[in-house]
């Protein structure tokens, strides 16, 4: 849990889907995949996790946390911690609703 | 839904590719899963369809029929549904190697109907993209247009035509009429210019190269419809904070599974008896008719038996692909496997092996068949491997007749003790599964990283015809192939059970003398240490035709002129006087753990290919079956002498 680390600025942190907070809305900066995972980037790509799109942490499962429920644009997603952890979030564009 | 599909995906079981409408040009639709493909392709087929499997894999192949309005009849495909063209499950390759001309026995579909979800374009479109690029023929087909004009949502499809460069109609899968524009586009000539000749490896290097370029495409066209700022579906994500909350939502599963199970089982007890009433007068009438001798015999205690006793099951079984057809069709059944994933997680398995194990408490067989939707080949055989440990209906007349014979009648604080036996004979078979579950994980899911990537779709309405589309291609499945295997058995077993025949002057039961009579007489031996008697021993033989045989088979060994359901009645103060309480005991811990299903085994080859896997079954099942019985008798024994 990183609800901490919610919206940080700091472009050093990089913030990932899975230690995003309840309902609250990112966008995707980029898709990578842990050592031994290569396929885990492409297959989260045809889900629709690609740069820009809109994200959110939509409810968790218990117990531990595990697993996430997520909203990518239009689509809803259940995903292991570990997979939404491929996902790297930066804060919505401004302007933005 | 791309979990429910699972328990549809068990088609014909045959390896070898059936062309059921022969010649005429083949229409392919492809589309997302949950994009309302499946409705759009019974909405244009109706009730001409035929479910089969692809060559060498347990993945339903669904072909129907369509007649455009001028005449002409094309063959429909309905090709498993993909989020891409790079396949990530058996399911998927399909998709892909039908649409290269790769796939074993199939041809290369003349034509491609893309099947684009109206509520979600961007994630359709990326495929349309794709297969745009193989060089076939193409369509594509917005479906669920009504939802998304409900949601405020208007697509402009011919200036979706024109970014696309590929001819668009409205559909909608799930109302009578909402494909006639579909239709009558098929009857354009022009559609069906020849496929150009397809160069696999230009088209994998272009298609790595262009799926970066595609999103941004997309990106485009839904700039270019006014289609980029779209809000998700409100209503869903409502009932999703209630259906996914950390408390409720477990809560509500659980009365839902209880909810199905007590109509599996009262709502089909009328229906049974007057399956079971209704071949045993069959049995008498055609008896009648007969001359006394072995093919009397053979037609009545062989066939009709047989045949009664697949036929039995069929309430139970229709009841249970209801409500989970139900389920699969209003987009809960994701939602259960999230809820239960981290459970199944524990041994190593993902909750798409819950609805597997939630059809074997009802009969193990069509349980195996669901666990085609298991991705991963390992969750599916561990699925596979487990599933007789849920206790299925059969075992129950089993349990009944023991639990009445030596269980007293009497209450524990709120409880009959015998309810509590029978409660506690469930959860043993659930913690052995766990178990076993747990074991292999520890065995087999080495280094291995497993996935759970599911959607959750929105909720729908289910919508009845597509229901009863689904619950009778499941029956006629089931029957067919389930219904020959288990008819075959106990052809079999009445074989071994009546010959040789008792010789002249014979004064005990005739089965004593038979091979069944035999092979019980040695399996006693085997069975002595767990507590067996050899009546018990020779009942197991014809009991592995279905477990419930074994009733009526100690009625036979004991000489009982009951029949029918006075065998169990008869039988009860019988036993309760003749065996131990070890005895007893020690029989139920068997039926838990027991491979006492030959069926059960058979649809196990099929679905694995080969021997391997129901020889292993078989053998793990008994080892663990005398091992759990040995300890019953041997404490009960112990405890006994007290």
């Amino acid at each position: 849990m990183a609800s901490n680390q919610r919206g940080s600025p700091d472009q050093s942190i990089r913030l990932n889907l899975a230690q995003t907070a309840l309902y609250a809305a990112y966008q995707v900066s980029e898709v990578t995949a842990p050592p031994g995972t290569s396929v885990w980037k492409s297959q989260l790509e045809d889900l629709g996790f690609l740069p820009g799109e809109r994200v959110a942490v939509m409810a968790r499962g218990l117990p531990g946390n595990d697993p996430l429920v997520v909203r990518v644009g239009l689509s809803t997603f259940a995903l292991r911690a570990a997979e939404a952890a491929c996902v790297l979030v930066g804060p919505l564009p401004t302007g933005a609703t | 839904m791309c979990l429910g599909r699972s328990a549809a995906n068990w088609g014909n079981l045959k390896e070898s590719v059936i062309h059921f409408h022969r010649g005429g040009p083949l229409l392919a639709l492809v589309g997302n899963p949950n994009c309302g493909k499946t409705a759009l392709f019974n909405l244009l087929t109706g009730s001409r369809q035929k479910v089969a499997n692809y060559a060498g894999v347990t993945v339903e192949r669904k072909e129907g029929k369509l007649t455009t309005p001028t005449g002409k009849a094309l063959r429909v495909l309905d090709l498993p549904g993909t989020y891409s063209l790079s396949p990530r499950s058996p399911d998927e390759r399909v998709t892909h190697d039908v649409l290269y001309g790769r796939a074993a026995g199939e041809k290369r579909p003349d034509l491609v109907v893309c099947v684009v979800d109206a509520t979600n374009l961007r994630r359709s479109l990326r495929l349309v993209l794709s297969v745009k690029r193989l060089g076939l023929p193409c369509v594509v087909a917005v479906n669920m247009q009504d939802l998304a004009a409900a949601r405020g949502l208007n697509i402009d499809t011919a200036a979706l035509a024109r970014e696309l460069g590929l001819p668009v109609v409205a559909t909608v899968g799930t109302r009578g009429g909402g494909d006639a524009d579909l239709r009558a586009l098929l009857d354009d000539a022009s559609l069906w210019r020849r496929a150009l000749p397809l160069r696999a490896a230009d088209v994998d290097a272009a298609d790595a190269s262009a799926s970066h370029g595609d999103h941004d495409t997309v990106q485009r066209i839904l700039k270019q419809l006014g289609l980029n700022d779209l809000v998700p579906h409100l209503v869903s994500d409502r009932i999703d904070r209630f259906v996914l909350h950390p408390v409720f939502g477990p809560a509500l599963l659980a009365i839902i599974l209880f909810l199905i199970f007590q109509a599996v089982f009262s709502w089909s007890v009328a229906p049974m008896d007057a399956i079971k009433a209704a071949s045993a007068w069959l049995g008498t009438a055609v008896g009648n008719f007969l001359p006394d001798g072995w093919p009397k015999s053979l037609l009545i205690d062989g066939v009709m038996a047989g045949a009664g006793g697949v036929v039995v099951f069929l309430p139970q079984i229709i009841i249970l692909f209801f409500f989970i057809l139900l389920l699969e069709e209003s987009g809960y059944l994701p939602r259960a496997a999230f809820l239960l994933d981290r459970i199944m997680g524990g041994v190593g398995l993902s909750g798409r092996s819950f609805i597997p194990l939630l059809s074997s408490f009802a009969c193990a067989i069509p349980g195996i068949m669901a666990t085609r939707s298991i991705a991963n080949p390992r969750d599916r055989l561990v699925t596979i491997m487990i599933a007789p440990l849920m206790t299925c209906s059969a075992r129950l007349p089993v349990y009944a007749l023991l639990i009445g014979a030596f269980i007293p009648r009497r209450d524990v604080g709120w409880f009959a003790l015998q309810g509590l036996v029978l409660f506690g004979l469930y959860v043993v078979g659930i913690a052995g599964s766990l178990a076993v579950a747990w074991v292999l994980k520890r065995l087999t899911a080495h280094g291995q990283v497993r996935t759970l990537m599911m959607e959750l779709p929105n909720y729908h309405l289910p919508n009845i015809r597509n229901i009863a589309i689904g619950l009778w291609q499941r029956v006629a499945i089931f029957m067919k192939r389930v219904g020959g295997v288990i008819l075959v058995l106990t052809v079999v077993l009445w074989f071994l059970a009546s010959f040789p025949g008792a010789p002249d002057g014979a004064t005990r039961p005739a089965i004593e003398y038979s091979f069944a009579g035999t092979l019980g007489k040695a399996l006693a031996v085997v069975f002595e240490p767990i507590g067996f008697n050899w009546q018990i021993s020779i009942a197991l033989v014809p009991g592995l035709a279905a477990r419930e045989v074994a009733v009526s088979s100690l009625g036979t060994v004991y000489a009982l002129s009951a029949t029918g359901a006075n065998t169990a009645q008869a039988l009860s103060p019988l036993i309760a006087q003749n065996w131990s309480l070890a005895t007893a005991l020690s029989l139920l811990a068997w039926y838990i753990f027991a491979p006492q299903c030959l069926s059960t085994l058979a649809t196990v080859k099929r679905e694995t290919g080969g021997w391997k896997m129901p020889l292993l079954m078989a053998g793990y099942l008994f080892g663990l079956a005398y091992a759990a019985s040995f300890v019953t008798y041997r404490v009960a024994l112990a405890l006994a002498s007290f």
